[in-house]
């Protein structure tokens, strides 16, 4: 494979994510969140393996390996028994002025391409382009965080933010060391754990996962 | 062994001894005279170590491979160092004998253990803080003693109001901390830049020099510092809180040494670290010393608990200390040195004094507070036929206290007046005006002092029992805590009877610090006369008054004793009425009425008078309720604005929280933001 078909092929992929960020900022139905951000995952695992392919780093297709199970198999079935048990899979979420989030979002995309364009200039690898939908991958998870009032959906915004990490990564430097990157997937195998239960909590507490009832938690003066 | 080695020597065994307890906490019998002879054998040598190092007057400096790497402990005994280590080593000596009766008291009731360990270290801490020659070393000292002595204070903890005052204490004591940290990192950064750490000892930071302006902003961040252990006024509030509170043998060591170190700390500072100074920072410093000791004996003037009295007492004290140190600054910033001399030495011998006596008080304090289970002194009276020891020898600390001869706070205050009469050298003209101000605010002081004693001691000793439990109960205290007692109070008199010979000693001091030796002595029985200046301008001698006042007491005594009816017993302060009551006697309160009259300014008193009458007599008088409430004003004039503004600020702050996970996130998203739009 040439060098040129790689880099299309990983801005393609690249692209791909970003559209699944998008999507994940405007979807208001439980399972079609999950679906997506399954999908993100495996626009990650699959351009993480190209990647590797292209380089000759060969432990690139373990972590290529370990995203494809852990975000399109593994988390995923989590969240969706975790949504089963419940009961909220019919909810549909009410989500704040779409328009106006699709634009905070493209504003985002284009102050991350600003922010890169010095790296670009400087880097010689081949992801280099991506960088940028990398940083907006990130942006975008933090923007679905505030923008959303349900615990899952926020979660989910959370893992997107990680996937982004993780492609900035292998991105800017073909990838963290192994051990951190085992690390990282256990961290986030035993933070789906812990949201699960903290939604049990959030569910018994409030008779409902939307995280503005915890504003009854504030002391008042 | 060189001085440095005896005194680094104690400092271990207080430590080793400190774990030692923590091991030995099952046999309580045992502990508390091992503990405590230990104590007073190590502070016996710690005393040991700073007089020869004053005698010799030389530096001996040693560099210890601990704390972090990179970072060693230097240790350093100078003449000054080794002043305020006698200071420590002779009234922890005392104390710690004292300690030995004093405590069996809690035997059985409390856990000794905790008590032992932080006393041993808080006796480490002190010395270590004199000793240290870094600043890292310093404030690692300084709060081992800062923390030792708040679980000291807290010691009776079950108490809201013991805890609210050791808390108080601490708090205090971390602000200035805080300051001191900061007046040493300016010293620090701007001799020799930020970038190597070896500019942190106090060598790096006697050889630069920094601009006035830094100067002065390290010199004022250390006097805060210093000023708020030290309780001058307004930052000693937490001192009548915290001395009450704290067992006495503690509160002995806090007001006698414990203050000093910051004393210790200013003088250390100003005249070692900095050397070279205007002469307005001297001024501040008198006029802090001035306001402390004028209205630390008003306030003092206004307490009936004994040991918050004392307490109030040290605020003084401390403030006529800083009228010397200030004047010796003064001195020196008009390169008057032998006049620096003379100012410093009186601040340092008062320094010494005041530890002692002050020492000797709290001791007394606590031996009448042991023996009646009393605080209050209105529900005392009487004792000095119950505690004869104890009141002849409380009596000998109040004379000392009140600057009367032949003991030795005369002497200090005689000298610190020496060096105000001597100021009109001076050539600034507001000085001019200044200092026969302080001169009569001294005067002042040293009047209410001794108005304040003849309330201490007669309403306590003198007059009639009227307190709630049976006087037969009472008894004289152990004999080690008359022991220690005893011993302070030998060298209040030997201090004070033979001050030339004190003075000589001390002379190096002076001699590093402001570049001159006083002349103590003149003419031909040179120990006799004590001439700080010239023998025209005044001049004391203790041992001629010392064996005149011995000889008008005896022939007194004889004079009364030969004729057998001179002496008629009759009851106690009737004033020719019969059949008085003790509670009919002069009390505290209507003693210090006129004082609180004429200066009620300075106070928040609060006053009640409620009468009932018998439903048919609306004119007779049933019952007769007096409440008196007196206050100190700095409350309101300092603390609670400040406290309000702190809270006010608060609820500003508090509208941040939203309790709105999202709120929570977009603060950090557009920090984020932030963040990299203007720094990425």
């Amino acid at each position: 494979m040439s060098t040129e078909l790689v880099i299309q092929l990983n801005t393609l992929l690249a692209a791909m994510i970003l559209l699944t960020s998008f999507a994940l900022l405007v979807q208001r139905r439980m399972f079609a969140i999950l679906h997506i951000f399954a999908w993100q995952g495996f626009f990650l695992g699959l351009s993480t393996a190209v990647i590797g392919f292209a380089t000759g780093e060969h432990h690139l297709y373990i972590s290529s390996l370990l995203t494809l199970v852990m975000k399109v198999i593994l988390l995923p079935y989590i969240l969706y028994t975790l949504i089963h048990k419940l009961k909220i899979h019919r909810e549909i979420e009410s989500v704040m002025n779409t328009p106006a989030t699709m634009l905070a979002g493209i504003g985002l995309v284009i102050f991350s391409y600003h922010l890169t364009a010095p790296v670009r200039q400087l880097s010689t690898l081949m992801t280099r382009s991506t960088l940028a939908v990398a940083l907006a991958t990130v942006m975008l998870g933090l923007l679905m965080m505030v923008t959303r009032r349900h615990a899952v959906s926020q979660i989910i915004g959370f893992l997107a933010m990680e996937n982004g990490l993780f492609f900035a990564a292998t991105s800017a430097t073909y990838g963290m060391p192994m051990v951190v990157e085992l690390g990282v997937a256990l961290d986030l195998l035993i933070a789906a754990f812990i949201f699960g239960i903290f939604f049990f909590h959030i569910n018994t507490t409030f008779d409902s996962l939307d995280v503005d009832q915890m504003a009854k938690l504030k002391e008042t003066d | 062994m060189s001085p440095l080695d005896i005194a680094g020597f104690s400092v271990l065994l207080l430590l080793g001894g400190a774990l030692c307890a923590m091991l030995l906490s099952r046999f309580e019998r045992l502990l508390i005279p091992a503990a405590f002879s230990l104590a007073t054998l190590t502070s016996l040598a710690t005393a040991v170590a700073g007089f020869l190092a004053v005698l010799q007057g030389t530096n001996n400096a040693a560099t210890v491979a601990m704390g972090l790497p990179g970072l060693p402990f230097n240790l350093r005994l100078d003449p000054l160092a080794g002043f305020f280590l006698v200071v420590i080593g002779l009234l922890s000596t005392f104390v710690s004998l004292y300690s030995i009766g004093y405590l069996r008291a809690y035997r059985g009731k409390r856990p000794i253990t905790r008590l032992v360990v932080c006393y041993l270290l808080f006796l480490a801490g002190m010395s270590l803080v004199v000793l240290a020659d870094d600043a890292y070393f310093f404030l690692l000292a300084w709060e081992l003693m800062a923390a030792s002595s708040y679980f000291l204070v807290m010691y009776e903890d079950e108490q809201a109001a013991n805890r609210r005052a050791a808390f108080l204490y601490l708090l205090v004591a971390h602000v200035g901390a805080i300051a001191i940290l900061l007046a040493f990192g300016i010293m620090a950064g701007l001799t020799t830049g930020v970038a190597s750490f070896s500019n942190y000892t106090f060598d790096a930071m006697r050889a630069g020099q920094l601009s006035p302006a830094w100067a002065g902003g390290a010199f004022f961040l250390a006097f805060f510092g210093f000023a708020a252990k030290a309780g001058v006024i307004p930052l000693h509030v937490w001192l009548p809180e915290a001395h009450p509170v704290a067992p006495s043998n503690v509160s002995a060591l806090m007001s006698g040494i414990m203050l000093k170190t910051s004393i210790y700390g200013m003088m250390r500072v100003a005249f070692d670290l900095i050397h070279g100074f205007p002469w307005w920072w001297g001024g501040i410093v008198l006029c802090f010393g001035l306001v402390s000791s004028v209205l630390g004996v008003l306030y003092a003037l206004m307490q009936h608990d004994l040991k918050r009295l004392l307490a109030y007492h040290s605020v003084e004290n401390i403030g006529i200390i800083l009228i010397g140190l200030g004047l010796s600054m003064i001195f020196t910033s008009f390169d008057f040195q032998s006049l620096a001399a003379l100012a410093l030495v009186a601040s340092l011998y008062h320094t010494l004094n005041h530890a002692l006596f002050k020492g000797l008080l709290f001791m007394g304090a606590g031996a009448v507070i042991h023996a009646t289970h009393e605080k209050n002194m209105e529900e005392m009276g009487g004792l000095i036929h119950l505690l004869p020891w104890t009141s002849a020898l409380f009596l000998v600390g109040c004379i000392s206290i009140a600057a009367l001869p032949p003991f030795n706070g005369f002497v200090s205050e005689w000298l610190t007046f020496q060096a105000l009469l001597l100021s009109p050298a001076l050539p600034h003209p507001l000085l001019k005006l200044l200092v026969p101000l302080a001169a009569s605010l001294l005067a002042l002081t040293g009047a209410l002092a001794a108005a304040c004693f003849v309330k201490a001691f007669g309403v306590t000793f003198l007059g009639s029992w009227r307190g709630h439990r049976k006087k037969e109960q009472i008894g004289e205290v152990a004999f080690s805590m008359r022991l220690g007692m005893l011993l302070a109070a030998l060298s209040c008199l030997a201090l004070g009877v033979l001050p030339t010979l004190v003075m000589g000693w001390m002379d190096t001091v002076p001699l590093k610090l402001c570049g001159a030796r006083i002349a103590t002595s003149a003419g031909r029985f040179g120990w006799l006369w004590l001439t700080p200046s010239s023998q025209e301008r005044a001049s004391y001698s203790g041992p001629v008054v010392f064996f005149g006042l011995i000889a008008v007491v005896a022939a007194t005594y004889l004079l009364l004793h030969v004729r057998r009816t001179a002496i008629r017993r009759a009851p106690l302060w009737d004033c020719g009425f019969e059949r008085i009551t003790p509670r009919m006697q002069y009390t505290a309160t209507s003693f210090a009425m006129p004082i609180r009259r004429v200066f009620g300014f300075f106070f928040s008193i609060r006053e009640q008078v409620e009468v009932t009458s018998p439903p048919n007599h609306p004119v007779m008088a049933d019952s007769l309720h007096y409440r008196l409430r007196v206050r100190d004003r700095f409350w309101n004039w300092f603390y609670e604005p400040l406290s309000d503004i702190a809270f006010w600020i608060a609820r500003r702050v508090g509208r941040l929280q939203q309790g709105r996970i999202q709120i929570y996130l977009l603060y950090s998203f557009v920090t984020l933001i932030v963040l990299l739009a203007f720094l990425g």
